[in-house]
């Protein structure tokens, strides 16, 4: 399988702190891959570094072999790169509706059209229509996103990165602070993603990571540890000393 | 609901977030009777016209992209310079000027929209207070050019489509300048309800999610700044164009700091604040004024604090008192 998303060398600095210390990571297409590590691991860290929000002290990041580790955090989300938070990150005073509409519409570079009304291209009514009903969202729809339930939220955080057609998703810790009964249900939407969506999957939870990921990485004081599929890494007795043997999972 | 019940729900509500609501239309109707209507009162229709538009183009600034300014001014001031240099070394006619006045304003908006990309929202208050004192100092020293303390005399318009000539009691100048707020409205109300003009409360609203979904912050900010800094311009020309002056007013800190009362008193964030408040900001500037002619300001005082410990809403929805939500 090709590599999509491939980091050689990549190191992040604050300071005297070594955030991210020579990480090379390899996604591969249609790769359902994990990502753990304790607390300050630097999972985070490495997402932004992905993501642009900040930018490597060394290293680089290539997405199908091209080199974009310059790039803006905008420019990488039109190539692709797409990510969901750890903390839901939405637009409190908008609906769902115009939310995945806008986030459809700057798919399409439709975003900086002035003239006409948000969603009166068809396609963008059609992408949205399928979003929300895909992610149980259309009876919320017109709803302030500020006023909505925690679990429509969660689904609405996804669905939007979802909205931006990622090539590859960066999905950090999805069902954080989700209670347990509607787990079940993000963890079927994101088993739903279609194949050729190469996930990188950020967790604590690890019912989640063992049941979804192939492959799992290992990171551990900003340098990876340990990589392998999921039955090599859940059995390697240096990972439950160092991760699972803290009663962390 | 099934996924063609959704589609037909998505395209519903999408246009329902376009059309026109009955009181805009009141709006309208009445915009366009205020003509009739205003009689020998041209003059303080004009005033809140320019002012209207001037909070408009604040209001999309502050209300939708969320960018506080203390300095909006600047762009006024400009506006009403170039309008008024326009006419005295170029030509007299209105229209060529306004359009100048506009392209000035709207060159001045976009280099400085740089200055408002970074830092917090104290950091924004104070550079574009700063940049108002700028080119109020510029006004100040080039008095070669505008005439410094003293104004820009002797500005001369022409007639408004080599037809209409700028009376004595405002009516051209009434008419023009409502012809233009209307104009001005209809372009922000179309901006507004546009991806672009959605992003912007998007980006006011999480700029981190807004970068997460592929929009271009800096861009978008910019472009808003640039586009309200030429509808500032428009009525700052227009105030220019109308009474035929230019003075260091115009790019008064006062300006800004109206303007901003305007919003305050209209509300932000829906296009029409910026109207409603500055009919009600020179109405009562007119009625408190006009009985206590010193101490006008002590009552404006007055009606600020009560505004905000009652709240916009319960004031101009009483009933709203007694629900309970």
């Amino acid at each position: 399988m090709t590599v999509v998303l491939e980091t050689r060398g990549l190191v992040k600095r604050f300071g005297g702190l070594v955030a991210t210390n020579d990480v090379s990571l390899s996604v591969r297409r249609g790769a359902r891959h994990a990502l753990i590590g304790p607390n300050g691991a630097g999972k985070t860290t490495l997402i932004n570094l992905l993501t642009g929000v900040l930018q490597p002290s060394a290293g680089q990041i290539a997405l199908d072999g091209v080199d974009i580790t310059r790039l803006a955090p905008h420019q990488r989300v039109r190539r692709g790169i797409v990510r969901t938070f750890q903390i839901n990150q939405l637009f409190h005073e908008l609906t769902p509706l115009a939310s995945l509409a806008l986030a459809v519409s700057a798919q399409m570079g439709l975003a900086r059209q002035w003239w006409r009304p948000l969603g009166r291209d068809e396609r963008v009514a059609a992408a949205c229509a399928s979003l929300l009903t895909q992610f149980r969202l259309d009876d919320v729809m017109n709803q302030r996103v500020g006023s909505l339930a925690y679990g429509k939220r969660r689904l609405l955080e996804i669905a939007t990165a979802i909205a931006c057609k990622p090539r590859v998703l960066l999905l950090d810790e999805p069902v954080a602070g989700v209670p347990a009964g509607e787990r079940q249900e993000i963890s079927e939407t994101i088993n739903a993603l279609p194949e050729e969506v190469s996930v990188l999957l950020i967790e604590h939870d690890m019912d989640l990571v063992f049941n979804f990921a192939r492959t799992v990485s290992v990171l551990v004081n900003g340098a990876l540890f340990a990589e392998g599929d999921v039955q090599s890494i859940s059995n390697d007795p240096r990972v439950k000393a160092v991760y699972l043997g803290q009663g962390d999972g | 609901m099934t996924r063609e019940d959704t589609l037909t729900a998505v395209r519903r509500s999408l246009d329902a977030a376009t059309r026109w609501r009955w009181w805009e239309m009141v709006l309208g109707a009445l915009a366009i009777a205020s003509w009739w209507l205003v009689g020998e009162h041209a003059l303080l229709a004009n005033e809140i016209a320019i002012l209207a538009l001037f909070a408009v183009s604040l209001d999309l600034v502050l209300g939708y992209a969320g960018i506080v300014s203390l300095g909006h001014a600047a762009f006024f001031g400009l506006g009403a310079y170039t309008a008024a240099l326009f006419a005295k070394l170029v030509t007299p006619d209105p229209l060529v000027g306004l359009a100048a006045a506009i392209a000035a304003a709207a060159v001045l908006g976009s280099v400085s929209s740089v200055l408002i990309l970074r830092g917090s929202d104290l950091a924004r208050l104070m550079v574009t207070l700063g940049v108002a004192l700028v080119l109020y100092e510029l006004a100040n020293k080039l008095d070669w050019l505008t005439g410094g303390a003293d104004g820009l005399q002797g500005v001369v318009m022409g007639p408004l489509l080599g037809r209409f000539d700028f009376d004595l009691y405002g009516r051209t100048a009434y008419g023009y300048s409502l012809v233009v707020l209307v104009v001005c409205v209809l372009i922000a109300r179309c901006v507004v309800q546009s991806p672009f003009g959605v992003s912007l409360k998007a980006l006011r609203d999480n700029r981190l999610r807004a970068m997460s979904i592929g929009l271009s912050v800096p861009w978008r900010l910019a472009a808003a700044y640039t586009f309200a800094a030429a509808l500032a311009g428009a009525a700052g020309a227009l105030l220019a164009q109308t009474s035929g002056f230019a003075s260091l007013d115009v790019l008064d800190f006062h300006r800004s700091a109206d303007v901003l009362l305007v919003l305050v008193i209209g509300g932000t964030g829906y296009l029409y604040g910026g109207i409603f408040g500055a009919i009600a900001f020179r109405l009562l500037h007119d009625l408190v004024s006009a009985w206590t002619p010193q101490y006008w300001t002590f009552w404006l005082g007055l009606f600020l604090v009560v505004l905000m410990l009652i709240g916009r809403d319960r004031l101009v929805r009483p009933w709203a008192w007694w629900s309970r939500s």
